[in-house]
């Protein structure tokens, strides 16, 4: 069983679909023992950062998520709140990751939305997976480069696109809106043990 | 690199494709879902879908239709017609819509935007401008371009941008079915203005006029209808074409 984490942050339904699709049985829940018991976990988002973590804060659900053993896997905003700090309203966040979640430039065209590739990635969840192959991105905000990334895109600037440290791995992309190729990194994480 | 986006937009009445289709092995044109399955396949890169059903039971069916595309497809699609609510709004989000699009209702309600993108975020909010030329002036319409207003297409521009929409998408009545090639001056006159991604829309005839509007301005990605539907332009053909123009795109 899959568990989806259940709090405020929009379109979780498209997350829901592509496990469907993988004929992977999966529940929506915001409960810590169902969060805990489950074989792995995914934290999707879209959203704002300091109402997300309020919201996580106030159910504890913060403790519960920071916790975990089982393999993990955090999606553009879930991402984005696993790190330290987030300057978007000023937000402290999980800090599983010690990277800082920043806005592009202003002047620049933002958000940051369609398909990209990746600078560099490694590891287990990009199995089968090009460097040039493409996946879709939506965001305000990115994660520095730093000792968690496992995988870097260019957009304006190099930013982290994958992050891991132990069972936490993070992705700031939407693989459940990345076609074939997001279904296989899907694939390679519910494949972790 | 980010690539330009190839988007095909369909449109829906009463839960069927309207235009006729042209695709040889598809069964049955009017069904979106099985269109959208194919521009998926053939490398479309987004989705839009546009209801011009006006009664109150069609507006039911799109929304059923929504959930659908959302189990079915696994590319981001935008859906608009008729959105003039936070509620409409929610009700295509909970459908799993990754993002609506306005128009008539922004330009009446211009706060309608800055409700949505304070409640769902801007990643979430297109607006789409309908532009027509007034006595050489590039003016806002509404109503499916039937209706002209007082507005600078520029300025109003401009402003939903501040109001706190994630993208524009720019469609010139001038061009829209001429297929004489997208209003290449007008959409590089926003995207030198404007910070967030323009979609260049209208007058798609030729693989050529997608390269123009790539190179010739800064929008992000280009919206078309007929060509493809008519397999006029096939998407792989459009897409190594860009390619070997070095434009990037994701093949």
């Amino acid at each position: 069983m899959v568990a989806v984490v259940k709090y405020n942050a929009g379109n979780i339904r498209s997350l829901v679909n592509a496990l469907d699709r993988l004929g992977v049985e999966s529940i929506l829940t915001d409960d810590p023992e169902e969060l805990r018991s489950a074989k792995k976990v995914i934290f999707p988002g879209v959203g704002e950062a300091s109402s997300a973590m309020r919201y996580l804060e106030e159910r504890g659900l913060d403790e519960v998520l920071k916790s975990l053993t089982q393999p993990f896997l955090g999606i553009c905003l879930g991402m984005q709140l696993m790190c330290e700090y987030s300057t978007e309203n000023d937000t402290k966040c999980l800090g599983i990751f010690d990277e800082t979640v920043r806005r592009f430039p202003k002047d620049e065209i933002v958000p940051h939305m369609g398909w990209n590739n990746f600078i560099s990635h490694s590891g287990v969840l990009f199995e089968g997976i090009s460097v040039r192959d493409s996946m879709y991105f939506v965001h305000s905000y990115f994660v520095e480069v730093g000792p968690d990334s496992i995988a870097t895109t260019d957009y304006i600037l190099p930013f982290s696109s994958g992050l891991r440290k132990e069972n936490y791995y993070g992705v700031q992309f939407h693989p459940e809106k990345s076609a074939d190729v997001g279904q296989r990194l899907l694939r390679n994480f519910l494949a972790l043990k | 690199m980010l690539n330009k986006r190839i988007i095909p937009c369909l449109d829906i009445k009463d839960g069927q494709t309207v235009k006729g289709v042209n695709f040889v092995d598809i069964r049955n044109a009017g069904d979106p879902i099985e269109l959208a399955k194919r521009y998926v396949k053939e490398g479309a890169d987004e989705l839009v879908f546009l209801d011009i059903t006006a009664t109150i039971e069609g507006r039911k069916t799109f929304v059923e239709l929504v959930r659908h595309i959302s189990e079915e497809i696994n590319i981001p699609f935008t859906v608009g017609g008729g959105i003039s609510s936070v509620d409409d709004a929610k009700k295509l989000l909970d459908a799993g819509a990754d993002k609506i699009s306005v128009n008539s209702a922004a330009v009446r309600n211009p706060d309608l935007i800055r409700q949505i993108s304070t409640e769902f975020g801007n990643q979430f909010l297109v607006v789409a401008i309908d532009a027509g030329l007034i006595n050489d002036e590039w003016k806002v319409f509404v109503k499916g371009g039937r209706e002209a207003t007082e507005l600078d297409v520029i300025k109003w521009a401009r402003k939903v941008e501040e109001l706190g929409a994630g993208e524009i998408l720019l469609t010139s009545m001038q061009h829209d079915g001429t297929k004489i090639g997208f209003a290449v001056e007008l959409t590089n006159q926003l995207t030198e203005l404007l910070n967030i991604p323009v979609i260049a829309s209208g007058g798609a005839g030729s693989k050529e006029h997608f390269s123009e509007v790539f190179q010739k301005t800064k929008a992000t990605g280009a919206l078309a209808a007929s060509v493809f539907h008519f397999g006029e332009i096939p998407i792989p053909e459009l897409k190594n074409y860009l390619r070997n123009q070095k434009i990037d795109v994701r093949i």
